[in-house]
């Protein structure tokens, strides 16, 4: 007969494992408290390992006092055992110690550590493939239901939520107007600058007021403002109305006969598509006087040169198609931040989420209706 | 002589793929106040979002009385609801959260919505509170400011969810002659699902007591009789066990 001893002294308790013919003796005695939970551990995972071929006894006869924490590891490390085939068991449990172990399931059956199984790259990328597949239809339904809504809204004038157009012109469009000024004004500025080094080489100075007129009132204006307003307004819609959903705001609401299309998305939308041509409208002005200071500065042009020559360039369409593709812009951002906010679920967390998903998302809209326009008006010569 | 304004036939629900009722029918009469109770996570919540039309039932029919199928149609709501967490609007103040259906539904001029606002929250005892986010009052005080809000177009069917939790003592008496007057002075409707058992056996004239395990309705009828009579280890229990606690 073999017997075979090693003990530990910690602050709080001592483990003595005493190792007879086929049983490992664990001897705990003191007290165990959460404070030396992780030198226990530490100690059990090092002394008994999940495929030991001897049965596993707990002795707990020595133990003054316990509390869950550390009960719970002990109930682990048995349910472990026991999984892998091992048997183990718990004795000389009393008083408060028994009834902790009663309270932590000593005796139940074991509870396996759930594993999420690793799915292999295809399948993920097969799952993803699949999810933004729906993720479009599901954009695609929320615009029939929109429209629908819009159908009910116009039958029922009543039921529209117009008191909050204006308070939401007023934060979409108002409140942006400075960062729509400012950086449409430097993108004109560096659109100036960049080509003016190029048409100098020429002596074509002039051609830049052309270059920048022109890109600026049909792609690079409406772009930009999309570009902020989506930052600004998209996410500010997701997450508005992401917090309704969790919240059950917007169940509330619909309890009390409002639907959240009517009142909160229509407003939403409509407050966009008609903030973001005026928007658009500054941006073009700001970023044609970013242009014309290049000019001045460094192309020894005067401001009515530089003007005269933005005006033979510029046909009135040139401005009037980024006003339309603004308004499109709109639309769209406010249709997917709308749509991401009223699909969210699972608190914070997915708020978050919906409100990144939906600017990501606005801003792969936006460039694809872009490109879309650039096609569109080419192929109709426009 | 029964008069149901609510019948639910064979209905199944659940959330995914996981069952929390199958194949159950009851009724609901008018004018009574009719508690749906059961242990925590057993679906009472979510049997009120069927029954209101906030979810569509997995299987079988609810029918409103004069309604049909319950629908949140836009339009003037047939009945008032009071959700569990309260859901109050947080971008509204206390009393434009109370006013906002009756602004939309009602052709009242401001100053008559104002006084049925005031009235209103002073029957829930939140006077003086209308200019109060829902963020700078408690949680009992949010819940008094919802079931201020389910009321406010005095609907004739009134659901409830958990009112009195989260109440000290005696605002819940309170509340529970609040529903009392209203049910027998003006013929509401009552759903209520609560946990409170002095106040079911105060109100309630007949409840449910669901149960997830067997997905059944495991008990129906008077609170008290079922009390005192129940021969079932677990309504013995519920109506026991919480009893003795209270
Ligand atoms: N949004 C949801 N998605 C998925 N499952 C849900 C959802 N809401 C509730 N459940 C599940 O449905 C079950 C019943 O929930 P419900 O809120 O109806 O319980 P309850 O009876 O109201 O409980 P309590 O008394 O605690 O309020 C729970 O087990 C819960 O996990
Ligand atoms: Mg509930």
């Amino acid at each position: 007969m073999t017997a075979a001893q090693i003990s530990s002294t910690h602050p709080g308790f001592d483990v003595e494992l005493v190792e007879s013919e086929g049983l490992v003796e664990v001897r705990l005695s003191g007290t165990l408290t959460f404070v030396d939970a992780s030198s226990l551990w530490d100690e059990l995972q090092a002394r008994i390992t999940p495929k030991m071929p001897e049965a596993v006894r707990f002795d707990l006869s020595a133990v003054e006092s316990i509390d869950g924490g550390t009960m719970a590891l002990l109930v682990q490390t048995k349910w472990d055992l026991q999984t892998e085939g091992g048997t183990c068991d718990f004795v000389g449990a009393t008083g408060h110690v028994q009834k902790i172990l009663d309270l932590y399931e000593g005796d139940a059956k074991p509870n396996k550590r759930p594993k999420q199984k690793a799915r292999s790259a295809i399948a993920q990328l097969g799952q993803a493939t699949a999810d933004s597949f729906y993720e479009v239809q599901l954009v695609l339904a929320f615009l029939g239901r929109m429209i629908l809504a819009i159908g009910g809204v116009i039958r029922r004038p009543s039921t529209g939520n117009w008191r909050e157009i204006a308070p939401l012109m007023n934060r979409t469009g108002a409140d942006a107007v400075p960062i729509v000024l400012l950086i449409n004004f430097l993108i004109g500025f560096v659109m100036g600058f960049q080509s003016a080094v190029q048409l100098k080489q020429f002596g074509a100075n002039i051609y830049v007021a052309d270059l920048v007129g022109l890109s600026i009132t049909r792609e690079l204006g409406p772009l930009m403002t999309a570009i902020i307003v989506c930052g600004r307004s998209g996410a500010a819609f997701a997450a508005e109305l992401g917090t309704m959903k969790v919240s059950e705001e917007v169940d509330a609401l619909r309890t009390m006969g409002f639907g959240p299309w009517r009142y909160l998305v229509i407003p939403r939308m409509l407050a966009l598509v008609l903030v973001m041509p005026i928007l658009t409208l500054l941006a073009d002005l700001v970023g044609i006087c970013g242009g014309l200071l290049v000019g001045i500065l460094s192309l020894d042009l005067t401001i009515t040169a530089y003007l005269n020559e933005t005006r033979n360039a510029l046909h009135m369409w040139d401005i009037f198609q980024g006003l339309i593709k603004s308004g499109v812009f709109g639309f769209a951002v406010g249709l997917i931040a709308c749509q991401q906010g009223l699909a969210t679920s699972g608190g914070a967390e997915g708020v978050g989420r919906r409100t990144t998903a939906a600017v990501v998302t606005s801003l792969f809209a936006l460039i694809l209706i872009d490109a879309g326009f650039t096609m569109l008006f080419y192929v109709l010569h426009l | 002589m029964s008069d149901p304004i609510i019948t639910v036939d064979d209905l199944t629900m659940g959330w995914g793929d996981v069952n929390l009722l199958e194949n159950t029918s009851f009724t609901i009469d008018r004018g009574e106040v009719f508690a749906i109770l059961g242990g925590s996570g057993c679906g009472k919540s979510t049997l009120l979002r069927y029954l209101t039309g906030l979810d569509e039932p997995k299987g079988g029919t609810i029918t409103i009385d004069g309604i049909g199928k319950p629908t949140l149609e836009v339009g003037r709501p047939s009945y008032g609801v009071m959700f569990q967490s309260g859901a109050l609007f947080g971008s509204m103040t206390v009393g434009e959260n109370v006013a906002l259906a009756l602004n939309q539904w009602t052709r009242l001029p401001a100053d008559a919505i104002d006084a049925i606002v005031r009235a209103k929250l002073r029957l829930v005892g939140l006077q003086g509170y209308e200019h109060h986010t829902p963020s700078e009052i408690s949680g009992g005080m949010k819940k008094r400011a919802a079931i201020a809000r389910a009321m406010a177009l005095e609907p004739n069917l009134l659901f409830l969810d958990e009112p009195s939790a989260g109440l000290d003592p005696v605002s819940a008496v309170e509340l529970d002659e609040l529903i009392l007057t209203m049910s027998q002075g003006l013929g509401l409707t009552v759903v209520i699902v609560t946990h409170e058992l002095e106040s079911i056996f105060k109100v309630a004239a007949r409840c449910i007591m669901l149960d997830k395990v067997t997905k059944r309705i495991i008990a129906s009828g008077d609170p008290r009789k079922l009390r005192d009579e129940s021969k079932d280890p677990r309504v013995h229990n519920f109506f026991n066990r919480t009893t003795e606690s209270a």
